[in-house]
């Protein structure tokens, strides 16, 4: 009985094994740089896909250490999405040379480079670094336009389709539902935002024109004097003037950027510092891109209101 | 294709006149007053669909103010070989422990661990040849390599170097190429583990071997292992605040063969093992953004000998540092060298060192 039982388990898991390693084998491999990329990915990859963000939610993307663990993930990859534009491209490099990935290759289908198809926004007309680190091919902030984020979703369903076939009908599918939900939530956040069309914010970097332009606001200054240069207090000086001057009572803040040096522009402005962030998973309950620009879009609108 | 130049200079004194005393690297200040003893043209890029190529020169100035110029690295990296290979060929730092293949501007310091320079001389360990490294499927990161390059030139300073006769003091023998134990061969293999979501730990184990000049059938072996901790907060800015450990220790067994001295070609030199051994630690804290704080312990020392060698004594360096970042493209640092070379004295030596980088956006491994 015991040998007749075992001989029956044996012979299940000899058929089943191969059947479930190959269905588990058949899920594409994508790795984003970044977790709004990986967002987008799982909503138009579905359950074909199996996705990783190298760069945690409250990281900086430009500044993400270049972990011998990230080449382990980058060899098994399938498909790597990148922001592009220079975005990754103090630490992305070195990974990729020692990934030895030719899936995900420059040129591959494989290898997603989501600023490629994007109307870039503040491309520098001529090179020259006593700007700040101003990146060539333009900002490379552009996931917070609903607009640039439906021409990369059907970017990678195109890639996701050109490495696995078999699976073109569910991305296309995947690609509809999705530009459906994004219709919908972006005639929502233009609504919630209309009532303050022209408004005047702040921010700490240069990484909310793309909203700004979207939604028709007006981002007055940077805390940062210049793109990656530290506030100096003379710059901050100038900075609270033109707050008072344009009454821009609304300061935004990453979690990597430096919530003090805000907090003590917002005491001196009467203005409010809000806590946003333009990557999926680093604020409560945003797990996805659509619960991040609802956070994003809800608390701006909060605060803009306030201020009324 | 990327080109990138950077420019090290340094400034500082010493109580010390003679400097290469102390500091025995190539990029390490030169003088009392001011050294430009770096300054590199890097130019990388994609050579066709299955080559990367890199091309490193480096321009410096000597401590008589003359131009130098060392064709440093050159090398292709295939990037497409399959079952997870990779080859590099050409001329090449070879990658034995952490601070060997790095170029003097990704240091944390001013100057190279004494270690080093014992081991590998003023120029580090760089040879032509080839390095095969496979990436293991595990699922964590392990990666093992082999470097099979020439002995010779002053860049393999524990071999066949001309320069290595600081190490017995003897007149070098020429030596022919005869079988592959006559190059340099240099196995590592290192590991990796992401301890938590924000600390990192990278762990190696490197060796080279290869023949000597001291005698016509005498070799060396080298032994090193490696470690780096890294911790950097969830929510760091710019990549601030972090914490990390970086150590190496090295063990080398130098077989020197009789041979004449090279003080005195009446003096015939006793055949024996020339044990040596040196380790640093450091530790750096990046404070706050673009502001890092260092400190870093040397030790070296070689055992007995029937002959004297100043190169090989007892050594015990301490040096605190602080570097500010203007922006990603330029640095200064401050350093304080506490020097402790047994009988031959106590130094003490403050350096300031300043770099700029132009062109292409560094990036850096980790």
């Amino acid at each position: 009985m015991t040998n007749r039982f075992a001989v029956r388990a044996a012979t299940i898991a000899l058929v089943a094994l191969p059947v479930l390693g190959a269905s588990i084998a058949a899920k594409l491999r994508v790795v984003a740089t970044t977790p709004d990329l990986a967002s987008l990915a799982r909503e138009i990859g579905g359950d074909a896909v199996d996705v990783l963000a190298l760069a945690k939610p409250t990281e900086d993307p430009h500044f993400v250490d270049a972990k011998p663990s990230h080449i382990v993930t980058l060899n098994r990859a399938d498909v790597l999405i990148e922001g592009g534009a220079e975005l990754e491209l103090g630490w992305l490099p070195p990974l990729l040379e020692s990934s030895r990935n030719s899936k995900i290759a420059a040129g591959a289908p494989g290898r997603i480079v989501a600023s490629l198809g994007v109307h870039m926004l503040e491309t520098p007309a001529t090179f020259d670094r006593s700007k700040g680190d101003v990146h060539s091919l333009g900002n490379p902030h552009f996931m917070i336009d609903p607009v640039n984020v439906k021409i990369i979703a059907a970017d990678i369903a195109g890639h996701f389709a050109q490495v696995q076939p078999a699976s073109a009908a569910l991305f296309r599918a995947n690609l509809e539902k999705f530009n459906t939900k994004l219709d919908v939530k972006f005639a929502e956040w233009q609504k919630q935002l209309a009532p303050f069309r022209g408004a005047r914010i702040v921010t700490y970097h240069k990484d909310f024109v793309y909203l700004a332009e979207r939604f028709q606001l007006e981002v007055v200054e940077t805390l940062e004097p210049k793109p990656g240069i530290a506030p100096s207090p003379s710059h901050l000086a100038r900075v609270i003037e033109a707050m008072k001057a344009k009454s821009a009572r609304v300061i935004l803040v990453q979690p990597y950027q430096n919530r003090k040096t805000a907090e003590t522009v917002a005491r001196q402005t009467g203005a409010v510092v809000v806590d946003i962030s333009q990557q999926p998973g680093a604020r409560p309950d945003t797990k996805t891109y659509f619960d991040m620009m609802d956070y994003m879009v809800t608390s701006l609108a909060a605060a803009l209101g306030t201020l009324k | 294709m990327n080109v990138g130049f950077v420019a090290l200079a340094d400034a500082g004194w010493s109580t010390t006149p003679n400097l290469a005393a102390i500091l025995q690297g190539d990029h390490d200040p030169k003088v009392r007053g001011f050294t430009i003893p770096n300054t590199e043209l890097t130019l990388d890029g994609a050579v066709d669909p299955y080559f990367k190529g890199v091309i490193d020169i480096v321009f410096k100035l000597d401590e008589k103010g003359e131009t130098g110029v060392e064709f440093e690295e050159a090398y292709v990296l295939t990037t497409s070989l399959p079952a997870n290979l990779q080859l590099k060929a050409g001329q090449f730092y070879v990658e034995f422990g952490r601070q060997n293949p790095q170029h003097p501007h990704s240091w944390a310091f001013v100057d190279q661990p004494v270690v080093l320079s014992r081991m590998f001389g003023p120029d580090g360990l760089r040879s032509q040849g080839l390095r095969l490294s496979w990436l293991v499927p595990t699922p964590w990161y392990t990666e093992t390599m082999v470097s099979v390059v020439n002995s010779t030139n002053g860049t393999a300073f524990s071999f066949r170097s001309d320069a290595s006769s600081e190490i017995h003091t003897g007149v070098p023998v020429d030596r022919e190429v005869l079988e592959l134990s006559d190059m340099l061969i240099a196995p590592r293999i290192a590991t990796s583990f992401d301890v938590t979501g924000n600390q990192t730990l990278l762990l190696g184990a490197s060796a080279a071997f290869g023949p000597n000049n001291s005698g016509p059938s005498a070799r060396t072996r080298i032994v090193g292992i490696d470690g780096y901790w890294k911790w950097k907060s969830a929510t760091a800015q710019q990549g601030f605040p972090f914490v990390s450990l970086q150590g190496e220790a090295l063990v080398r067994r130098y077989e020197a063969a009789q041979r004449t001295a090279a003080a005195d070609s009446f003096v015939t030199l006793a055949a024996e093992m020339l044990d040596d051994q040196g380790s640093y630690a450091q530790l750096l804290w990046g404070i706050k953004p673009r502001i890092v704080a260092g400190l870093r312990a040397d030790l070296a020392n070689g055992d007995a000998t029937t002959f004297s060698s100043d190169f090989r004594g007892d050594r015990l360096r301490v040096s605190p540092n602080l570097t500010w970042y203007p922006s990603e493209f330029s640095k200064v640092r401050f350093q304080y060298n506490y020097d402790d070379r047994g009988a031959l004295g106590k130094d003490h030596s403050l350096w300031v060192q300043f770099e700029f980088l132009l062109g292409a956006h560094a990036s850096h491994k980790f």
